[in-house]
């Protein structure tokens, strides 16, 4: 039971993007369609899960004072890890996704779960949250994908919906992405009160 | 004039918070009051202009020539780190009138992820030390600009009646739509 609250709590709940405002650099920058979106989000995901597992498993033989430099030697390890291993076999992603890989490594939402949760847990619940927290930014990173794509480029995926000349270019251009998500944000708020 | 384009671009076409989305988190988190986001970019512009010819140094002197530059993201984040303490201990013993004006915002600048991204931007269009730097100030200017800037719209939208689901993060995400718009309306000025 306890574990299944650990998986679920960072899609919906404490989702990190939409609701703890961590990690909005790459959701903005690369949600300009719902392809690059998703390959962030696996970025993301790999960096999260590797860095809560290792930190996990090395906790007790962590010293309390130096423990922020451990966790960043860790999570730049597994950011240098997926930045090499996307160089080589996405490199039109790679080429797409650009400084935002690296940029992983400062991503808040890796640190703060390390520190909040990996650093104070078990192994397999600090997977558990890693999967869950992935999941809650790959669910914000790809409706923001698929909304600005849709209506920006008039496709999903790079599949098309319709004229593309009919389509308003403002939704993939930086702008289009704070309108995303402030209509996006205003929803939800809405739609808490009336739960309440 | 090369210099030129690579401080304008910097500053206004490709501006750090609204065009490339970088350092949003202190974007909508420091931009609340505007003496807060003012200690936050003279922080901001202090620390890039350091950290990123610190960062060139290391890369071109150190890591290039002993050919370990997988190592650049953990090297970088380390010395911006640690330098972020050294300006600190500095500023406090010998300038202490600016660094009551930073104050809590020196350590911030840790997780800045602007100062990170500078550092691997100026690699990456592999800028010589001149050019690096005055991309570094191009970047940091553009950064105080957008901020504060922001700030005055926060601060009067305080007062404004702003429909209820948009109160807070919303109509901020909101406004900052329309400043990116009207930032966009420099590309292509002097042909960039």
């Amino acid at each position: 039971m306890n574990l299944w609250k650990d998986f679920n709590q960072g899609i919906i709940k404490e989702n990190p993007v939409l609701r703890l405002m961590i990690g909005l650099c790459p959701t903005l920058a690369v949600s300009n369609n719902a392809t690059n979106a998703l390959g962030m989000s696996v970025a993301v995901a790999f960096v999260l899960i590797c860095s809560n597992w290792v930190v996990a498993l090395i906790r007790k033989i962590t010293p309390d004072e130096i423990r922020i430099p451990i966790f960043i030697i860790v999570i730049s390890t597994f950011v240098t890890i997926s930045d090499y291993i996307m160089h080589a076999y996405y490199p039109d992603l790679y080429a797409a996704l650009g400084v935002f890989v690296p940029l992983i490594v400062v991503n808040c939402i890796i640190l703060g779960r390390a520190e909040a949760f990996a650093y104070r847990n078990p192994v397999l619940n600090s997977i558990l949250d890693g999967v869950g927290m992935s999941l809650g930014f790959a669910l914000a990173l790809v409706s923001i994908g698929v909304i600005r794509e849709a209506l920006g480029a008039g496709s999903v995926f790079g599949i098309t919906l319709f004229n593309p000349a009919v389509a308003a270019t403002i939704m993939i251009l930086p702008p289009g992405a704070f309108i995303t998500i402030g209509f996006i944000m205003a929803f939800l708020n809405k739609a808490e009160k009336k739960v309440q | 004039m090369e210099l030129f384009g690579i401080f304008f671009a910097a500053f206004l076409i490709n501006n750090i918070l609204l065009i490339r989305f970088i350092a949003l988190c202190s974007f909508f988190g420091v931009s609340t009051k505007i003496d807060t986001s003012i200690g936050m970019s003279l922080a901001v512009i202090f620390v890039m202009t350091i950290s990123s010819a610190v960062s060139w140094m290391i890369y071109n002197f150190l890591l290039t020539p002993f050919h370990l530059e997988f190592l650049r993201t953990a090297t970088f984040i380390l010395t911006i780190a640690a330098l972020v303490q050294l300006e600190e201990l500095y500023m406090k013993k010998m300038v202490p009138g600016l660094y009551r004006a930073m104050g809590i915002y020196l350590p911030l600048i840790t997780t800045n992820c602007a100062i990170l991204a500078v550092a691997f931007l100026a690699i990456d269009y592999r800028y010589s030390f001149v050019q690096a730097m005055v991309y570094s100030l191009g970047v940091s200017f553009g950064y105080s600009l957008a901020i504060v800037l922001f700030a005055y719209i926060r601060e009067r939208m305080a007062l404004a009646p702003i429909p209820k689901w948009f109160q807070g993060y919303p109509i901020a995400f909101i406004t900052a739509a329309l400043m990116s718009l009207a930032f966009l309306g420099f590309t292509g000025m002097f042909g960039l």
